[in-house]
């Protein structure tokens, strides 16, 4: 099995933080898989996101993408292999959602180069993937929080790229576009080598669509593997500091048996 | 996309034509034409083509400058209130251009004079961009205005004290780039700033596609394949290097850049392919039509052309802030 990420030994400390970011991270994104990277609030999510994609420079230890140095790569062949997805964009100036998936082509355009056939194309299969063709010319500042998050992710399918990373993608969204985000993702990551990386808060959705996990804590790796694995009682409780209970889905669907995790209320 | 620039482009023309037949000295049509074939009466020959088209081009030059490197702040910054007079951009310019003049450095003008109004321009935005925390953290809006208004004003400061060394003579002029003014405009100095302006400004309306990706956000940018930190290096030495030609050419004119691109996102949207070209033609048309009512409305005295463009643009720029107080 390839990987498409591979973490060695890395630890990062922001110039004014007091302590390190993240600790001894080595993990390894297998290819062609739903790779999910859970933890609570300050658990080191983002950052490990922005060292892999090469944000964040400066960090001890080793990152590979696809077997070469992330800070490598240029600009833009990286990001015409891998998305970006972030969680939210202020907007100060008017765009449609159009123009904002065209962007999505810039990798393989580049400054100067003119737009062709394919690259409509590819903007059209982006924007109907993602279910926004219907807005396509509607003012961004105009969508709801969950029109906004596809229209960034058809901005991402438009790079044509074989990896997506994306940042607590369904943090400001309803149960139904919540749920077709996942599925989304799921029907992504199911295309040959096609690798899709979220950082997340849904610990039971990334139980139940992720095959492989890990769970940071303080910057420092606590479980990773399988979700029936990682997803324990006993882990959880330490790490998120609140008593759980670990339940296994009770179906119907693929996922049937699945962990899924409970918080319990405080005895009175 | 090419018919609204070819309109506006039609506009311009009509405009400068305007521009160059009235006056306080008025002739007929006739007399008017003579004088582009260079048959004219002396009389006419010298006001229309010796002084007012060179002061029509400088106005065309100046605008043009002005817009375009308002829309590059505005996406740079991602901020509509950012325009280089706001910025105090322009007020830096206006004192390195100060300090040549009155320390005699006017000698070799095309090269001195422009050099020294870019310096005085890019430090000016450097100490904006620090002290409104340009290191990756958020750059609010109140910070930025505030960062550019107490620039602003340490640069007029040093202006104030470096023309206390001036003579009579010099002082006059030295108070022409305070308030901005197209009286002085000569062939030489067209000719000065087209040698600098033009490279300027195709260059940046090469730059749109990786600028669109930047007024989205910086993070985006770079994901989407932007080297974003070499682009912003580059737009921004290029935006000061316009405004610091533009000031040196004719002072610090206020709200072009603010008042341009901002009726023309709300025309034609916000890609900087068609916003850019835009800016340039509608620049150079609002300066020209600016300049033609600063020089007439009182005549024979005349008003700074920054008065004019101040009264046009102060209420929007007021509009704007509200604007962006309620959405935040």
């Amino acid at each position: 099995m390839t990987s498409v990420f591979s973490v060695d030994r890395v630890s990062f400390q922001y110039p004014t933080g007091r302590r390190a970011a993240l600790s001894d991270i080595s993990l390894e994104v297998p290819s062609g898989e739903l790779f999910a990277i859970l933890g609570p609030n300050g658990s080191g999510k983002s950052t490990l996101l922005q060292v892999m994609l090469g944000e964040l420079s400066g960090a001890k230890g080793a990152v590979e993408f696809m077997g070469q140095p992330i800070q490598r790569w240029s600009r833009r062949a990286i990001a015409a292999q891998v998305a970006f997805v972030p969680q939210g964009e202020p907007m100060a100036f008017p765009l449609t959602v159009r123009q904002l998936v065209e962007m999505g082509r810039f990798p393989h355009v580049g400054i100067l180069g003119r737009t062709g056939p394919e690259d409509r194309a590819a903007v059209d299969r982006a924007m109907e993937r993602a279910g926004v063709q219907e807005l396509a010319d509607r003012v961004i500042s105009t969508l709801s929080g969950g029109e906004r998050q596809r229209a960034r992710i058809a901005r991402a399918l438009a790079q044509e790229p074989s990896t997506m990373v994306l940042d607590e993608p369904t943090a400001a969204l309803d149960l139904h576009y919540e749920m077709e985000t996942f599925e989304l993702m799921r029907g992504l990551a199911a295309d040959s080598g096609f690798t899709v990386v979220l950082a997340t808060h849904n610990l039971n959705l990334a139980a139940r669509y992720s095959s492989k996990l890990v769970l940071l804590a303080d910057g420092r790796i606590q479980a990773t593997g399988r979700p029936e694995s990682v997803l324990t009682d006993e882990t959880l409780e330490k790490v998120y500091r609140w008593p759980v209970v670990v339940a296994p889905h009770p179906g119907p669907g693929p996922d049937a048996g699945s962990p899924q995790v409970l918080p319990l209320r405080k005895q009175t | 996309m090419i018919v609204r620039l070819l309109f506006f482009g039609l506009a311009l023309i009509v405009a400068a034509v305007v521009a160059l037949m009235v006056g306080d000295v008025e002739f007929p049509v006739r007399e008017f034409l003579l004088a582009f074939r260079g048959e004219a009466d002396p009389a006419t020959q010298t006001i229309v083509i010796g002084l007012r088209l060179p002061r029509v081009l400088l106005a065309t030059l100046v605008g043009g400058g002005l817009a375009v490197s308002g829309a590059v702040f505005q996406a740079l910054l991602r901020n509509p209130l950012a325009e280089p007079y706001v910025l105090g951009v322009s007020s830096g310019a206006a004192l390195g251009a100060v300090i040549a003049i009155v320390f005699g450095l006017t000698i070799g003008s095309v090269i001195a004079l422009p050099l020294f109004a870019f310096g005085g321009a890019l430090l000016a935005m450097f100490l904006v961009l620090f002290m409104a925390g340009g290191r990756g953290r958020g750059m609010d809006t109140r910070v930025l205005l505030l960062s550019g208004v107490v620039i602003a004003a340490f640069f007029n400061a040093f202006l104030l004290l470096v023309i206390n060394f001036a003579n009579v003579e010099t002082f006059r002029e030295a108070v022409l780039w305070i308030m901005g003014s197209f009286v002085g405009a000569s062939w030489e100095g067209v000719i000065t700033l087209s040698v600098y302006l033009i490279p300027a400004f195709l260059g940046l309306v090469l730059l749109a596609r990786p600028l669109n990706l930047l007024a989205v956000g910086e993070k985006s940018a770079f994901h989407l394949g932007v080297d974003v930190r070499r682009f912003k290096l580059i737009l921004y030495v290029v935006t000061s290097l316009v405004v610091g030609i533009c000031v040196a050419g004719a002072g610090a004119i206020g709200f072009v850049g603010l008042v341009v691109p901002h009726a023309l996102r709300l025309i034609g949207g916000s890609d900087h392919r068609w916003l850019l070209p835009a800016s340039a033609i509608a620049g150079a048309l609002l300066l020209v039509v600016a300049d033609t009512i600063a020089r007439t409305i009182l005549a024979p005295a005349e008003l700074p052309v920054g008065v004019v463009t101040a009264i046009i643009g102060v209420p929007l720029f007021l509009w704007l802030l509200l604007k962006s107080e309620e959405t935040r």
